[in-house]
């Protein structure tokens, strides 16, 4: 800390427990309350938009894994569904993922959401002081992470969706594995709502907080569960379906000012609780689709029952051209913006993430609150910093 | 909510400047191509139009055009700016093309602030300076960093700061250029009919 007149510069950063990773924020603090703030980016920059210009079309799938850890499901999802989108721009490259890979893939998506929002809700907690529901949190996250592990070997970076398709059938029993998870995880979220949700202290540190309008929220481009909670009925799974979703009718929550009182559509307490409820939404999602999951088939490539369509002659010469396909991620909106010049490695891969435009609103939001707020706007954005990065 | 069919829209966009060209990508994509001069008078009719409302900015991006095969421009970087429509559920492209000579664009950051960061990374990535940018500093490489690395003449540096890039046995196949690495052929002209 150096002393600038009244005012001091503090360094949140990067090395800190509450900014989710290398994020650093320089704050200009005037007593208590943040003046002004600057975000500092790119401590966790790996290049993996040059990265894709350098590797074939589907060796990039694994490298979509670290554009967002926390949820790599939906980050391999929004890459290979982008490249499918490519694919179908001609007649002679289209592909058909099988119904039963469709149905996998908003399986596994759905499930990655869920363990995706247990970190960003019981971290947020976590911040604000409260740790044991994040560890509740984790706990559950380890189960997903169980059923992951045997579906395909990994308990973090999946590299399982694959263009056009997934890389394995589901495991023996995993229909009944993943329902028995759902029947304790819906007892254990309510052991979780009663400890952290209905708290006073946790409302009433978030109430208010940060607040931004749903005008805001659409001009500074934030996405996904940070624009609902700012009361935009807005979400890609229902609006602008891809894959099954069209099926299954996804019902959005809405930022209503939860926080009672004290609440404002759009603060702090907000963005906390429609990540709750995005989940309640996933469970319902995953029953569904576990309804309506076709038997396996003895070929993978069969397009009801297979994992897996052909597209290994398809890749190696996708049609000449781009296309823009966005997916709806945890953290919002997951946009491929890709640009093929009809050889088997990609001429421009970018990818749009949620975070990256959360963190562009910080400089905005984090101006007259409290120091001890900052880590309750960061909480509740749930950002993931490799996913700003990039 | 009346979504615009992508015709009626282009027509509606090209009647705001003479200039505005409307062009199909190789695969059908249908985008305009924009004057830089014109890019923020369009930009904000475009938001602010009722009947056009495009009040969201999907993303804004680019990519270096000097290697793609059949290339119209191949001295230039084209920003492309992805809109979308919450209101009227309509999407639009915008292309600019910004030539590497003097690779300036004006900012559209005072019609959707999202943009402030967007065209920081792609000031930072490709290279292309936005006139009028309130903070137009580098976003992902540290502030001392040489180079643009998503221009395809990139040259993949040796070291940063003392500390060597270069790992045995550890090179993409595809890689990018690195110090030393002789040029590789100029893109030639891809044969007629020829869409993969």
């Amino acid at each position: 800390m150096t002393p600038a007149g009244e005012r001091m510069t503090l360094n949140l950063g990067p090395q800190h427990p509450a900014t989710h990773g290398v994020l650093r924020i320089v704050i200009e603090s005037d007593g208590e309350v943040v003046a002004a703030c600057t975000p500092d980016h790119g401590y966790l920059h790996r290049s993996i938009e040059k990265i894709g210009e350098c590797v074939e079309w589907p060796l990039f799938v694994p490298y979509t894994d670290r554009v967002d850890y926390v949820c790599a499901m939906n980050a391999n999802l929004a890459y290979c569904v982008a490249v499918e989108k490519l694919l179908n721009t001609s007649a002679a490259t289209a592909v058909q993922v099988p119904l039963r890979a469709e149905c996998i893939r908003v399986l596994v998506a759905e499930l990655n959401r869920i363990s995706s929002h247990l970190i960003g809700v019981g971290a947020m907690a976590m911040d604000l002081g409260a740790y044991t529901p994040f560890m509740h949190g984790i706990a559950q996250r380890e189960l997903v992470n169980d059923i992951f592990e045997r579906l395909c070997g990994q308990r973090l970076t999946y590299n399982y969706v694959t263009i056009g398709g997934v890389g394995f059938d589901l495991y023996a029993g995993a229909e009944a594995e993943i329902t028995r998870f759902f029947e304790q995880f819906e007892r254990e979220m309510v052991r979780f709502n009663k400890l952290i949700t209905t708290s006073t202290i946790l409302r009433d540190r978030c109430a208010g907080v940060a607040p931004i309008n749903a005008a805001e929220a659409v001009a500074w481009g934030l996405v996904g569960p940070n624009l609902r909670a700012s009361g935009v009925d807005w979400d890609l799974r229902r609006d602008e379906p891809y894959g099954i979703y069209g099926q299954l009718g996804v019902r959005v929550p809405v930022g209503q000012a939860f926080a009672g009182k004290n609440g404002v559509v759009g603060d702090c307490f907000d963005r906390y609780l429609v990540r709750l409820l995005e989940i309640q939404e996933s469970v319902r999602l995953c029953r569904e689709v576990l309804k309506m999951l076709p038997p396996p088939a003895d070929k993978p490539t069969d397009p009801v029952g297979g994992f897996q369509a052909d597209v290994k002659r398809l890749l190696v010469k996708p049609p000449k051209g781009e296309v823009h396909c966005r997916t709806e991620a945890p953290r919002g909106e997951m946009g491929y913006y890709i640009v093929s010049d009809g050889t088997k490695v990609p001429y421009r891969v970018r990818v749009r993430t949620g975070s990256f435009t959360a963190a562009g609103i910080f400089h905005k939001v984090m101006r007259n609150i409290f120091l001890a707020d900052v880590v309750a706007v960061i909480g509740s954005f749930d950002v993931v910093v490799p996913e700003i990065d990039r | 909510m009346t979504a615009l069919a992508p015709d009626v829209l282009t027509e509606r966009v090209r009647g705001l400047a003479p200039a505005i060209e409307a062009q199909v990508s190789e695969n059908g994509q249908a985008w305009l191509l924009v004057p830089a001069r014109d890019l923020v008078l369009v930009c904000s009719h475009l938001r602010d139009h009722k009947d056009l409302a495009f009040d969201s900015l999907m993303d804004l991006t680019g990519y270096d055009l000097s290697r793609y095969p059949s290339s119209p421009r191949n001295d230039a970087i084209a920003v492309v700016y992805l809109l979308h429509s919450l209101r009227h559920r309509h999407k639009l492209t915008l292309k600019v093309y910004a030539p590497r000579a003097d690779c300036v664009v004006p900012t559209v950051s005072g019609v959707w602030p999202a943009a402030l960061y967007f065209e920081r990374e792609v000031w930072d990535l490709l290279g292309v300076r936005f006139a009028d940018h309130p903070s137009l500093r580098r976003i992902m490489c540290p502030d001392d960093w040489v180079g643009h690395p998503l221009r395809k003449d990139y040259l993949y540096p040796a070291e940063y700061q003392g500390v060597s890039h270069e790992r045995d046995g550890q090179r993409f196949e595809h890689g990018p250029r690195r110090v030393g690495d002789p040029d590789p052929a100029p893109p030639t002209a891809a044969p007629k009919g020829d869409r993969g």
